[in-house]
């Protein structure tokens, strides 16, 4: 890396500015090294749970799509991924269809509702939500909210039961899809609501002055004004919150019931998901079981990955033509 | 308002038809409305009549939205009365945000508060049967201390360094695909770290189930949310500092260590402090990397270590009255460790924000 030594030197004396200083080299090498490792972790995830899932993907004797069974310590062993993935799909789209219209109301309010010191407050307090580890979710939601969600599915079905997946066939309303869903709701809306407040400040102030200059009232200020220009963010504040309840484990594991078969009705007891069969099954399990479970646990890997990067990808896309700064 | 009165006097001002503003609701109207629904709903309460099965709160609600709703529309038009449902509806969702989290603080503070005493803190689950009284959480605490202190050993370092390689190094591909990725990194399940570090650590490289492996998973969570915060902090010191180093001829290096890196520091710890509080209260890692243990391992690197969440679970699993209050207990303990964290990095926060200019 020296200069050219044709090149002529105009000021002798001082250094060319092609050289550069050991410690300069050493802390730049190091800097990048740490970024790059940031990499290669996430290369060897992926290597890693492909690598131990083989066994059990070898030598299952079921149907890996079609199976509905879970014994991959049987001789021979037989299991297969489409309950858990229905599981997890179905809690967390219902989780994501609640928590989005509340997320985002909660970050209208913080953003363009509250006053200003309420407004600082609430946003602590999301956050704070945010803070709540998973297992008290968990152990609340199981002994305390439950008892108060029975009767809502229970009114569900009475009034709403001809709807499918409103019907409840088996008379009990614990331990249901619903609950855990609304218990995951609960636990993405700090995400969901975060990053909607954040595209919502990013809504340049001029638009916002014209609209209400030109007479809109509030709510036409923002559906004329700001969902406009927020729609992607929105769009990726749903996923990212989507991403989260995919991998939600131990408030699910806790709440659902466990059972394995594809069940579509909401407020039977029943229903679960990858992260929590992985969870509950774990401890148990033998050689041959962790290899399926960490197959399992490939899939859910890939599902969140791509949730996750499709979501940044529209952030991110946004982020180079926003007009906000 | 003297200008309209000076020009003519209309008997009824609603009917001038050179008013500037439409007919409004009075300013007590939100509240009258909100009254009149409760008194609906409290009706239905003492009566025991119910509409469709609704509970009478529900009622209340559904007739303050009616009432309120038709009320503006009669008066207002059609565009307030959107208007004033969605400032309804907005209010509705906030709420429904704070509900939920007073509720559980305040079930886990009085169900906690009765089972936390010093000998609570001061035992450990070693030979108490799961359907006496007694125990305590001693060995979870030492382990959740370990573990976390663990992750954030080994995450500050990576954290900050890739962070500082991307605000301050980081160009072209390379440095996007890192930023990208770390992104998408924020995002992996929990429980995903946890069986990464089984695969890697303990099938592959053969070592034991250990405090460390916990950690190790952990800091997998960790590093990308370091990451996120120190990179924020570092994008905010202004650029006239490193200029202005820069040109008298300090090198790169120094000019980071010496004056980047103390602009943004309290940034920096806050970002830290908020990683540790979501780390603190993970569970599924553990779960797969060191299983559950009922006394104080003091060695991080061999045997199964206890922790505060997979002691709540645990005792959870158990099933019985005592070994729920215990989960109670530990529940107490796992949130006040939390918050401390958080609001420590909070108060750190509001104190050495640097001033964006």
């Amino acid at each position: 890396m020296s200069a050219p030594v044709h090149e002529p030197q105009l000021h002798p004396g001082i250094t060319s500015e092609r050289s550069v200083r050991p410690g300069d080299r050493n802390f730049r090498f190091l800097t990048t090294g740490a970024g790059i490792t940031v990499l290669i972790v996430l290369a060897a995830i992926a290597a890693f749970l492909i690598w131990k899932s083989i066994p059990a993907l070898q030598n299952n004797t079921g149907s890996l799509l079609t199976n509905q069974q879970w014994l991959p310590d049987a001789d021979p062993p037989s299991w297969g991924i489409s309950v858990l993935i229905f599981g997890t799909l179905w809690t967390s789209i219902l989780a994501m269809v609640i928590a989005v219209p509340i997320g985002i109301g909660t970050a209208l309010f913080i953003a363009f509702y509250a006053p200003r010191r309420l407004s600082k407050g609430l946003g602590f307090i999301v956050d704070l939500l945010a803070a709540v580890p998973s297992i008290i979710f968990g152990l609340w939601g199981l002994y305390n909210f439950m008892p108060y969600l029975v009767p809502f599915a229970e009114w569900l079905s009475t009034y709403l039961g001809w709807i499918p997946i409103f019907t409840n066939n088996v008379d009990l309303y614990t331990k249901s899809i619903l609950i855990a869903g609304v218990v995951l709701a609960l636990m993405i809306l700090p995400t969901v609501s975060a990053i909607s407040r954040e595209v919502f400040l990013q809504v340049p102030r001029s638009h916002i002055e014209a609209s209400l200059a030109l007479g809109a009232t509030r709510w036409e200020m923002i559906r004329m004004s700001v969902f406009p220009f927020s729609r992607p963010g929105m769009i990726s504040a749903a996923m990212l919150g989507l991403g989260r309840a995919l991998g939600e484990t131990i408030a699910v594991a806790l709440i659902l019931s466990a059972v394995f078969e594809i069940n579509w009705k909401l407020t039977e007891p029943g229903g679960n998901s990858i992260a929590a069969n992985i969870a509950l099954k774990w401890g148990e399990a033998g050689d041959n079981g962790r290899s399926a479970l960490i197959a399992t646990g490939l899939v859910l890997f890939f599902i969140t990955l791509v949730v996750n990067m499709t979501a940044r990808w529209v952030v991110n896309r946004r982020k180079d033509f926003s007009g906000a700064n | 308002m003297s200008l309209k009165t000076d020009v003519h006097l209309p008997i009824n001002p609603s009917d001038d038809p050179l008013r500037l503003t439409g007919r409004r609701l009075p300013r007590w109207a939100p509240a009258a409305s909100m009254v009149a629904g409760l008194v609906i709903g409290i009706l239905l309460l003492v009566t025991g009549v119910k509409i469709l099965g609704l509970t009478w709160w529900v009622v209340a609600l559904l007739a303050f939205l009616l009432i309120y709703g038709g009320w503006t529309l009669s008066v207002e038009g059609r565009r307030h009365a959107t208007d004033r449902i969605a400032t309804a509806a907005v209010y509705l969702t906030a709420a429904a945000a704070i509900i939920p989290l007073a509720w559980i603080l305040i079930t886990v503070i009085t169900k906690g508060i009765s089972v936390i005493n010093l000998e609570f803190l001061t035992s450990t689950m070693r030979n108490v049967n799961p359907r006496a009284e007694g125990g305590g959480i001693l060995h979870a605490v030492v382990g959740t201390l370990t573990q976390v202190g663990i992750a954030t050993l080994i995450s500050v370092p990576i954290g900050i360094c890739t962070a500082i390689y991307l605000s301050e190094y980081g160009r072209g591909r390379l440095a996007r695909s890192i930023n990208f990725f770390v992104d998408v990194m924020t995002g992996i399940p929990s429980i995903i770290a946890g069986m990464f570090i089984f695969t890697f650590w303990i099938l592959t490289l053969g070592f034991p189930q250990s405090g460390l492996a916990a950690g190790l998973a952990l800091s997998i969570l960790m590093i990308p949310v370091v990451i996120k915060s120190a990179e924020e902090m570092l994008k905010i010191v202004p650029n006239e500092l490193r200029e202005g180093a820069l040109a008298l001829g300090i090198p790169k290096y120094k000019v980071i260590i010496k004056i980047v890196i103390p602009t943004a520091i309290s940034g920096i710890i806050t970002g830290v402090m908020l990683a540790v509080a979501r780390v603190t209260g993970e569970t599924a890692p553990l779960l797969l990397t060191t299983f559950l243990a009922q006394d104080v391992n003091w060695n991080a690197f061999e045997g199964s270590q206890a922790s505060l969440p997979t002691f709540i679970w645990d005792q959870i699993a158990r099933g019985t009255q005592s070994s729920l209050d215990r989960a109670w207990g530990g529940a107490f303990a796992l949130i006040f460790l939390v918050l401390i964290f958080y609001s420590a990095a909070r108060i750190l926060a509001a104190i050495y924000a640097p001033r964006e200019r």
